[in-house]
């Protein structure tokens, strides 16, 4: 089935499957104001916004600023999106404006 | 116009290098990697890629005080860390001390979900903050190339990787970049396409089932570096790249002689034996005495008290040392008093370049004035005689360089003599002294010759060899109308000669008696004629008397006749006289 995601009107919403439940815990690591940074932060709040409403919490680290978390979180590619909770951890780089691969990324199904 | 002179003014910038620590490595390229700059170091797998670039950063750490970040893109660093703890680099303390970092890069393809555009900096703020934060001069990535297959757009990664290089240039780091070769290109995805200052190719190749380990500098831009395969090892000091031929034929010689352990063949070569610090062949068919010879050799240097190898690559040296006693030398003695030192081993053990390391090693240890391979044609067996040849020729620059007398055994396996001369080897040795059968009379005897020896008088002849229960020795070879001959024929010869000796010597005696006898013939003849002769001379003598008592008899009585004349003639005058007056 073809997502439709730009009708604004019929916007779909996306949970976590049967069995997972819980709040969405995203961390987004960035590089700074970068393009691909700056990109990344918009497309994601505006996904979670719009189709996660309240399951999830996002926090947004610059790694610039935190270099240390670079190594011990096996971070090479920015932005690296990294869905901590629920397991399975899953990593999503890019500047996040494939929604659909987000959705994959996440393992969301629609209600 | 000033002509100036051909040195470049002392204003110009020195091409600088960072020397990696590693055994020839280094002379190779004249100095080291070029600094600041990243160098490629590839091959396929398991050619000592990592092993080169771990020891670049250990010895940066250790040796040169530059501490270094090796980010491991396959290995864990406990793996690592395992890995080369057999070659003694302690990366766990070393990594406490902040002399080295080392970083682990994992990331898997199935837990990552490509959702647009992105870049590699991650890993610029890794390699950055890991740089800074112990003040690192050296920079390991091993292997980058991984990420190819981690990330799906290569686009991306081309063009990150492209930056990634250009900022550790800008960071002044040297870099040391790994790669798998690829096919028909020196690296899987082409990154020599971004590093242009130094590449240095890594080779792994089997022959006869034994692996030789080549290195060869591909490119170094703005540097002079050597241009040859040159073979490596990994052993337990880690790599060394070996000693290449030197180009030049410039070293001390020395005018000393060392006795060869056979007085008569010294007597062959002028008098006293070898140059010192000479390279001497001895060939020959099997069982001519050519381990004799060298053992010979052997106990003639360890009796003077210098020090002698000995490399058998066919016999234990305990065969060895019994083998010698049967012809009356003792070697046990030298080796326990530490004179003498055996390394026996099957030349199959491991490729030519090992054994060649091998000996440097166990040379540079024990610091011999004399040296014994035995037999070097056995190294055939491990590699091609042109191989051998070439391992020689490097191994006889050491030696000469080292001044270490050295005598090689070749085994000849047909009776032309000229195979090794075609080979080529003995255009190498100093000397060469040939052992052969020389098969006549239902027998086989050992003739030996001089077949060459520089710049030194020696002896043409053939003589015969002989193995005695005291030694070795030469005796001359009997040189007939019926060409020469040896053994029981030359005994049969020398017997017949004593025949003809003794058969000689009878008539010679008889001859001697007959002389005598008509000697003593004559002279009785002689004196018969002596004691007639005296009869005769008496009979003449006594003739010549009574003459002369004649003579003086009528003398006398001629006087007296003269006188009673005399007086009667005065009275006959005065007579006269009496009768004229009248």
């Amino acid at each position: 089935m073809p997502l439709d995601l730009k009708d604004r009107t019929t916007t779909p919403t996306w949970q976590l499957p049967e069995g997972q439940s819980g709040v969405i815990t995203l961390t987004l690591y960035v590089a700074g104001a970068s393009p691909n940074s700056v990109r990344a932060i918009s497309n994601i709040t505006s996904f979670c916004e719009g189709h996660l409403k309240e399951q999830y919490s996002l926090e947004i680290i610059d790694v610039h600023q935190q270099p240390l978390l670079a190594q011990s979180e096996q971070i090479i590619a920015l932005p690296m999106l990294i869905k901590q909770s629920p397991a399975p951890k899953r990593r999503l780089i890019g500047d996040m404006s494939d929604t659909e691969k987000i959705i994959r990324g996440l393992g969301l199904i629609q209600i | 116009m000033t002509i100036t002179a051909n040195t470049p003014p002392s204003s110009l910038p020195e091409f600088s290098k960072t020397p990696t620590g590693i055994t020839g490595l280094d002379e190779i390229t004249g100095g080291g990697l070029p600094t600041g700059r990243p160098t490629l170091i590839c091959g396929q797998a398991g050619c000592g890629k990592t092993l080169m670039s771990i020891e670049f950063i250990v010895n940066g750490a250790t040796l040169y005080n530059e501490p270094g970040v090796f980010m491991a893109f396959e290995e864990r660093a406990e793996e690592l860390a395992l890995n080369v703890s057999s070659l003694g680099f302690d990366l766990a303390s070393l990594q406490k001390e902040n002399k080295i970092k080392i970083d682990h890069v994992h990331i898997q393809r199935t837990e990552i979900e490509e959702t647009g555009e992105y870049d590699l900096e991650g890993l610029f703020i890794r390699l950055g903050h890991a740089i800074d934060s112990i003040g690192a001069k050296r920079v390991v990535l091993d292997t980058i190339e991984n990420l190819f297959s981690s990330l799906i757009n290569e686009s991306i990664l081309r063009s990150e990787i492209r930056r990634l290089f250009h900022w550790l240039k800008d960071k002044g780091v040297t870099a040391i970049i790994t790669g798998e070769k690829g096919e028909g290109l020196l690296t899987r995805h082409g990154l020599e396409e971004y590093v242009s200052d130094c590449v240095i190719l890594l080779d792994n190749r089997v022959n006869n089932q034994i692996t030789t380990r080549l290195l060869r500098i591909v490119k170094y831009r703005g540097s002079v570096h050597g241009t040859n395969e040159y073979p490596f090892l990994i052993d337990e000091d880690g790599i060394s790249v070996l000693p290449v031929t030197s180009l030049k034929l410039e070293k001390d010689i020395s005018k000393k002689r060392v006795s060869s352990g056979v007085s008569s063949l010294d007597q062959m070569l002028g008098g006293s034996g070898f140059y010192e610090g000479s390279s001497i062949l001895v060939s020959g068919t099997s069982g001519t005495g050519k381990t004799s010879i060298a053992g010979c050799f052997t106990y003639g240097a360890c009796s003077r008290g210098e020090k002698c190898l000995y490399f058998a690559f066919e016999e234990g040296h305990k065969q060895i040392i019994r083998n010698m006693e049967s012809i009356g030398m003792d070697l046990q003695q030298f080796v326990d008093n530490g004179l003498l030192q055996f390394h026996a081993s099957r030349p199959t053990i491991y490729g030519l370049e090992m054994h060649l390391v091998s000996i440097h090693k166990a040379i540079l240890k024990f610091k011999p004035s004399t040296i014994v391979l035995d037999p070097i044609t056995n190294l055939t067996t491990v590699g091609s005689m042109s191989e051998v040849k070439s391992m020689l020729i490097r191994l006889i620059d050491f030696l000469q360089s080292q001044n270490i007398t050295v005598m090689f055994t070749a085994l000849t396996y047909n009776t032309v003599s000229d195979t090794l001369a075609d080979e080529g080897i003995s255009s190498l040795v100093d000397a060469w002294i040939q052992v052969k059968d020389i098969e006549f009379n239902g027998e086989r005897n050992r003739g030996l010759y001089v077949m060459k020896s520089r710049g030194m008088k020696h002896s043409n002849q053939v003589r015969e060899f002989l193995i005695t229960d005291h030694g070795l020795d030469l005796v001359d070879v009997y040189i007939g109308p019926d060409g020469i001959l040896t053994g029981s024929a030359r005994e049969a010869h020398h017997l017949h000669e004593k025949t003809g000796e003794a058969l000689q010597g009878y008539q010679m005696e008889r001859k001697d008696r007959e002389i005598l006898r008509k000697r003593l013939v004559l002279e009785s003849k002689i004196a018969s004629m002596n004691t007639e002769f005296e009869s005769v001379e008496e009979e003449l003598n006594r003739i010549y008397k009574e003459e002369e008592l004649k003579k003086g008899i009528l003398d006398q009585n001629r006087k007296e006749l003269t006188r009673i004349r005399h007086q009667s003639n005065q009275g006959s005058k005065q007579a006269e006289g009496e009768t004229n007056n009248e």
